[in-house]
């Protein structure tokens, strides 16, 4: 029998590490929703850009909102740091080991281009705004008639997108002293975990003001811009099922890269499998399985699957599902996460 | 330039804390906080026991990964004595190195950024031990520098059979225990 006892008593360090709470797990969903509707969006652009007509893809409107729920991310953010009056800093330097540096530059090019992508429906989406700064609407135009811009734009929604995704991932991944996050699929599974988060958002943004006509004014037309995929009119039936057929395959893909991290750390060193047990049979398994697995993917997989066969009504109960299991997947990871510690190689002697 | 270790010779420490309570005192630690402590290992069971005290605190590790995650370069190994140290107005208080050190010997200051062993780098610069060494009233613990073949540390590492602590994760610790 081995028994460590330590005199050490440094607050959110002892007993187990929690130094990061529900700011950092929100931040990487949010992170995680927004690469997903880049990835949406940029594939509509691309379609633009080959001259179909895409306004009434609800991936048209996802720049704005993509950017709107961003700014909540970086807030997040802002609350987990507790030296906050010197974030700047980050920007003074770019130490490239650090995945975060990468990240942090990552995201102030993910706004520019959430920006410039979100110009293209500025008009119809805020006219308030595009009457008070004609230019708006002249760089919209400037945009628009240009091709080869959307095409840009499509193809830098996408990449950006992809990168996001797997940054929120890998931004844990890197970590060697905590063994649940000591897998490379992670960056992945919080990639296909985001898409299909990032569908569920759009899919409740184009129920919410289904059949409403799209209020007016800076207040209520900020709200409509919000979730003006359909503004005025309905969401196309094939559309929805579009979005239906999209988020099917990427909660399959969040199944099949579940399976291979618990496969991954059951099969490698003992710190891994205990670090996987923490998830699968200890303190945090009525979370994973519950609400990650079973709520989370399988069941949203198989009303899906009825609702596209039209056995059942189409609701928005299946997005919200996703959304809650997409959260809890990274609470979890990052809570279960700095609870796994290596386990001495000492201590497994007899 | 040299490469700054420390030695500690489990057999002689009697887990006293001198050390804890002299670096709180020399570095203002905050209350409630320590950038030292006593660990404690008992092996084997009632009346087979062995038991071994050491005194730990960061490891200024060879290869810190506290140091390759930083985003702001606020830790950093600073070139006097190849120790890892924390430039308290570069640090945004992200936590990633504490997240990233396996030993966990970091911590948040009161004030917001991340606080930890520092090797008495003050101390040494004036050429003192580190308060810790300096106190220990069993003489446990040796400090000098790793790539001097003539100190006192290089001689015992050649001559007495020591362990790190855990050395599989890869951070070539500078914290030597004597068994």
């Amino acid at each position: 029998m081995l028994e460590v006892t330590s005199t050490r008593h440094n607050l959110h360090i002892d007993p187990v590490l929690t130094v990061w709470s529900w700011e950092i797990p929100l931040y990487l969903f949010i992170g995680g929703i927004v690469a997903g509707m880049m990835v949406l969006g940029g594939l509509a652009l691309l379609r633009l850009a080959r001259g179909e007509d895409t306004r009434r893809y609800f991936s048209m409107q996802t720049p704005l909102l993509a950017f709107m729920l961003l700014n909540i991310g970086m807030l997040a953010l802002m609350l987990d740091l507790t030296h906050r009056l010197y974030a700047w800093r980050i920007f003074t330097t770019f130490q490239y080991t650090s995945p975060m540096a990468w990240g942090s530059w990552l995201l102030i090019i993910v706004y520019g281009v959430l920006l410039v992508s979100a110009l293209i429906r500025l008009p119809d989406a805020w006219p308030w705004l595009s009457r008070k700064l004609p230019v708006l609407h002249k760089l919209s135009d400037a945009i628009v008639g240009r091709p080869q811009w959307i095409a840009v734009l499509g193809w830098a929604n996408l990449v950006l997108g992809i990168g996001l995704g797997i940054y929120t991932g890998i931004l844990l991944n890197t970590m060697v002293a905590r063994p649940l996050w000591n897998s490379a699929i992670l960056g992945p599974l919080f990639l296909v975990s985001g898409l299909s988060a990032g569908v569920a958002t759009m899919h409740i943004a184009a129920s919410l003001l289904q059949g409403r006509a799209a209020p007016q004014g800076m207040v209520g037309g900020a709200f409509s811009a919000l979730l003006q995929p359909m503004g005025p009119q309905h969401p196309e039936k094939d559309t929805a099922h579009a979005l239906l057929r999209y988020d099917q395959m990427f909660l399959v893909a969040e199944l099949v890269f579940i399976a291979i991290l618990l496969i991954n750390l059951h099969t490698s060193s003992a710190s891994h499998a205990a670090a996987a047990a923490l998830i699968t049979s200890g303190p945090y398994a009525a979370a994973f399985w519950g609400v990650v697995v079973i709520a989370g993917v399988a069941l949203p997989l198989v009303w899906q699957a009825l609702e596209l066969a039209h056995k059942v009504k189409h609701t928005v109960a299946p997005a919200l599902l996703v959304l809650a299991g997409g959260f809890t997947l990274r609470w979890i990871m990052v809570s279960a996460g700095q609870m796994s510690e290596i386990v001495p190689v000492l201590s497994m002697a007899p | 330039m040299p490469r700054f270790a420390m030695v500690i010779d489990t057999r002689k420490c009697v887990g006293c804390q001198d050390c804890v309570v002299a670096c709180q005192t020399e570095n203002d630690v905050p209350q409630g906080y320590c950038r030292d402590w006593i660990a404690t290992e008992v092996r084997g069971s009632f009346p087979q026991l062995s038991m071994e005290i050491r005194t730990e605190r960061c490891n200024h590790c060879d290869n810190p990964p506290c140091v390759s995650c930083c985003p702001t370069g606020a830790s950093h190994v600073e070139d006097f004595g190849h120790t890892v140290q924390v430039i308290a107005n570069k640090c945004i208080g992200c936590k990633a190195c504490i997240a990233a050190c396996p030993y966990d010997a970091r911590y948040v200051h009161p004030d917001g950024y991340v606080d930890k062993c520092t090797f008495c780098l003050h101390r040494v610069k004036e050429g003192k031990d580190p308060a810790c060494v300096s106190v220990c009233p069993t003489h446990c613990m040796y400090f000098g520098d790793l790539d001097d073949p003539k100190s006192a540390i290089h001689t015992l590492l050649a001559t007495r059979r020591h362990h790190t602590l855990l050395p599989e994760a890869g951070t070539k610790p500078r914290i030597f225990y004597l068994t």
